[in-house]
Order: structure tokens, then sequence, then C-alpha cells
């Protein structure tokens, strides 16, 4: 335990480097998931019973099959079935489609709530489907969308050190090696806490911005 | 096949041909046979429930007929012929938006754009349906603004304004379609009483001033008698009595159509 500062102060390079990694696949796994999201949300409401369909059947099986499994069966099933794929490249694989599937219902949600009044105007005012989608719903969906967004990301971030048992670097796996190197499992693991809830909250802070910039966009200034 | 536009010019501006409207087991327009000319105005007036709104969200196709033919210029409108016999099929959304751009709608809750400006509402379907460019929207959405007393607030958000000031703006926006058929639906009903007074201001100076075609349910009878050319009384889907605005009001000949007068009075 006494060498614990010495060794924290030698590790510190490799702890920027875990911190980078967990950073990267937390923004590439949410910038996934956010394309995933819409593309499953804007799916699941579509005419077509086969493309609804689809979007449901994906949303429902990345919801209801666990992200632990989802990225073991990536690393370690996908090879044996002739596609090797980059230890991140799996992490952001798994977490984009898994918190892709959570934020489908998101998009699909807040489209949803946005009241039928409007639609109804973009067609008396001759709007078509599309239009009175981009101009009109989607606009007003999106500030529905910032809160639970924010706690999918929150989440997502806090799901990333899953990534060390497929032997991503990330900032858990680099203080794992440090925990073993000095023994100090208490401290190592307090570091972490303080490390993942320092993250949470900068991308609450972050998130709580947009939301008010949206909210604001609607006419709702200071939010509610 | 395309829509095409074969407008006829001796037709009337709307005609409903044995149209029906329910709602699972509740009928709300039963076998309905009703003709507006271009340029006429009617009212339908009655009680809640009696199917005067279905009439005009049935033409603003924000619902679909169940039975029968709704036809815009002597056009079908709520279904569209398929096929070299011409035989009509319920219309799909490619053929409802050719006739639809003729029509224009004010609602009860005016149902402004809450994410635009007072002149992005009025912009934006010139700009994205009728590829007007943006400076002449936005001349056009001025002027309109100025029409209905509200050139100042062309700026501010409609959540800023009052519900007298919010239709208003939503009767520039529907102006701003250039619509040759105008529906009002109970458009002072969900106002207060002190803001009512302007909104069919703007109104009543619309009617004079132009020759669109409007089809209004309200509860303001005076309203009613001032622009209709005609009166509809409704009861449970059913036109009880019509005739012209001064007529019906002053000598209603139906008692059905006596008792809802002296009830709104």
């Amino acid at each position: 335990m006494a060498d614990f500062p010495a060794e924290l102060r030698r590790a510190l390079p490799r702890l920027a480097e875990g911190l980078l990694v967990t950073a990267e696949a937390t923004v590439l796994g949410a910038a996934l998931a956010l394309l995933l999201a819409y593309v499953l949300g804007l799916s699941s409401r579509s005419a077509r019973l086969p493309v609804r369909g689809a979007a449901r059947f994906v949303v429902e099986f990345f919801r209801g099959t666990s992200l632990y499994v989802q990225l073991f069966w990536l690393f370690f099933a996908l090879p044996m079935v002739g596609f090797r794929l980059e230890p991140l490249a799996c992490a952001v694989l798994a977490l984009g489609l898994n918190y892709g599937a959570y934020g489908a219902e998101v998009v699909r949600g807040a489209i949803t709530a946005v009241p039928r009044a409007q639609t109804e105007a973009g067609i008396a005012l001759g709007m078509g489907p599309a239009l009175r989608l981009r101009r009109v719903v989607l606009p007003q969906a999106h500030a529905l969308m910032v809160a639970p967004f924010k706690n999918l990301l929150v989440q997502l971030l806090k799901a990333t050190p899953l990534l060390s048992l497929v032997t991503v670097p990330d900032l858990t796996f680099q203080i794992d090696q440090l925990r073993s190197a000095t023994g100090a499992t208490a401290a190592s693991y307090l570091l972490l806490l303080g490390l993942y809830f320092a993250m949470a909250v900068g991308l609450s802070l972050l998130m709580n911005a947009l939301e008010r910039v949206a909210k604001a966009r609607l006419g709702q200034e200071g939010g509610a | 096949m395309p829509t095409e536009d074969r407008k006829d010019p001796a037709a009337p501006a709307v005609r409903f041909e044995r149209v029906t409207k329910r709602f699972g087991d509740h009928t709300v327009l039963d076998g309905l046979d009703l003709e507006v000319g271009r340029g006429e105005r009617v009212t339908l007036i009655g009680p809640s429930g009696s199917g005067k709104t279905t009439i005009l969200r049935l033409l603003m196709t924000l619902e679909r007929v169940t039975d029968g033919l709704v036809l815009v210029d002597g056009q079908p409108y709520s279904h569209m012929p398929r096929g070299a016999g011409g035989k009509l099929v319920p219309a799909d959304e490619r053929h409802l938006a050719v006739l639809r751009r003729r029509i224009g709608m004010v609602f009860q809750q005016f149902n402004l754009f809450p994410h635009m400006s007072v002149l992005e509402n009025v912009v934006e379907a010139p700009v994205h349906v009728l590829g007007e460019g943006r400076e002449e929207a936005r001349r056009r959405a001025r002027d309109l603004l100025d029409l209905v007393g509200l050139g100042d607030k062309a700026e501010a958000r409609p959540t800023r304004l009052s519900g007298g000031q919010q239709q208003r703006v939503a009767i520039a926006r529907a102006l701003a379609m250039r619509p040759e058929i105008l529906l009002l639906d109970e458009v002072t009903s969900a106002l207060d009483p002190e803001l009512v007074a302007e909104v069919l201001d703007v109104l009543r100076d619309i009617a004079r001033n132009t020759d669109i075609t409007l089809l209004c349910v309200t509860h303001e009878m005076g309203f009613a008698r001032d622009v209709s050319d005609r009166i509809l009384m409704f009861d449970r889907g059913r036109i009880v009595e019509s005739g012209p605005a001064g007529e019906l009001l002053e000598s209603p000949t139906h008692a059905r159509t006596r008792a809802f007068l002296g009830s709104v009075r």
C-alpha cells in the first residue's frame, strides 16, 4: 500500500491511454447507437409491415439479450464462423446495437408524443409525410429525446468496463493492472469509481446544456 | 396512374355524395349529400357531436370516408379512378396531395408550429410545398401578417402570443397557401371571450375582400349571419334544415333548429 502513490504516478500514462480508450468506445458506441436508434425508431413507425416487423424484431432481440452475451458472441463466437473483428470494433458494435435498440424506443416514443394536431396542421398545409416528419415532427421530438438519451448515454459509459473482459485496454483494464501491481485493491477501485463518476457527471452536464438549447428552440425557455 | 388535374369549371367546389362516416359502431355522418358552390360561404351549425367538424376533417383528409364519395371541383377526391374502366378506389397519399392543396384549414386549437417563429410558420409551406422562393415567401408572409394585424410579431415565438394572436397567425399561415377553399373549425371556441372579436374581424375582412370558398363550423351566430350565404343546421349526422343565413336564423322552420338557436343565444 505504501508504494501506491509512486505506482500510480508511474501508471499515469497508461491510465490516460485507458481513459482515452473508454472515451473512444463511449463516443463511437454512442454514435452508432444514435444512428441505429433513428433508423430502427423511424422504421418501427413505417406503414410497410415488413419494414416495421423487421425493425421491431431487431429492437426486441437486442433489448432482450444481454450486452455481456452479445459482446462475448461477437468476440469469441464470430471468429469461429470466419469473421474476426478487432476487440474495440466488437465493443463498439455491441454497445451500438444494444443501446441503439433502447434508443429506438426513445425515438419512437418521442415521435409518438408529438401531438397529432401538429401532423394535422402539416397535412392542412399540403405537406407530405416525409416533409411533415422532417420539418414538423422531428424538431419537436428531438427536445423530448434529450433527457432519455442522457440516461442511455450515461448507462452506455457505465457499461464500458465490460470491454476489459474482451481484452480492450480501457480504463477498467488499466486500473486492474495497477491493482495487480500494487495489491491496493481498495484504493484502485476507489479511484475507478471516482473517475467513472466524474465522466458520468461531465456527460450529464453536457446533455443538460443540450436539453436547454432544445427546449429554448421550442419556445419553452428555462426548460420545465 | 398519376392524378391529373381536370378541374371542371361548372362543378361545385365541394360535393359530398351519400357520405357515411363511422367511428367503430358510432355513425357520425349517415349518407350525407352536400354541395358547396364556388365562392359560396356556408356555415354549419348544430349541437356538438352532430358531425359538423367531421365534414371539415373529411375535406382536409384528416379522416377517411367509410362510404360514399367526396368530390372537389368535380373531381373524385376521397377516391381515385383506377384502370381502364376508371373504377373508383380509395385515394392514396399521392392522389390526395394534388387536390388537398386547394384546401386550407384553421383549427380550434391553432396548431401553430412551436419550434418556428411566427414568420417561419407562415413561410414554411409556401417554400417547402409550393416551392416558392424564400424572399418572395417572406415578403408575402409579412403582407399576410399585416393583414391580420400582427406585422410587429413576425419574429416572436407562437407560445409568447395570446390565443387570439395565435389564431390570427394560423389564419395568415393558411392563406399563405392561397387556398380556394378555407375550412374554419370552431376557430374562436378556444379563445377567451374578449379575444373572439379580433379573430372574427379578420375573418369578416377576408370574406369581404376575397372570393374564397368558406366552410365554417361555429357557435358565433352573429358571425355566421355576417359572412354566410347559407347556413346548414345539423343534428345526428344529418342536415335538419338549410337556408339563407338571415332566414334560417330569424325564422327557423324546424323545431330542432329553434331549440338549438335558443340554447346558443
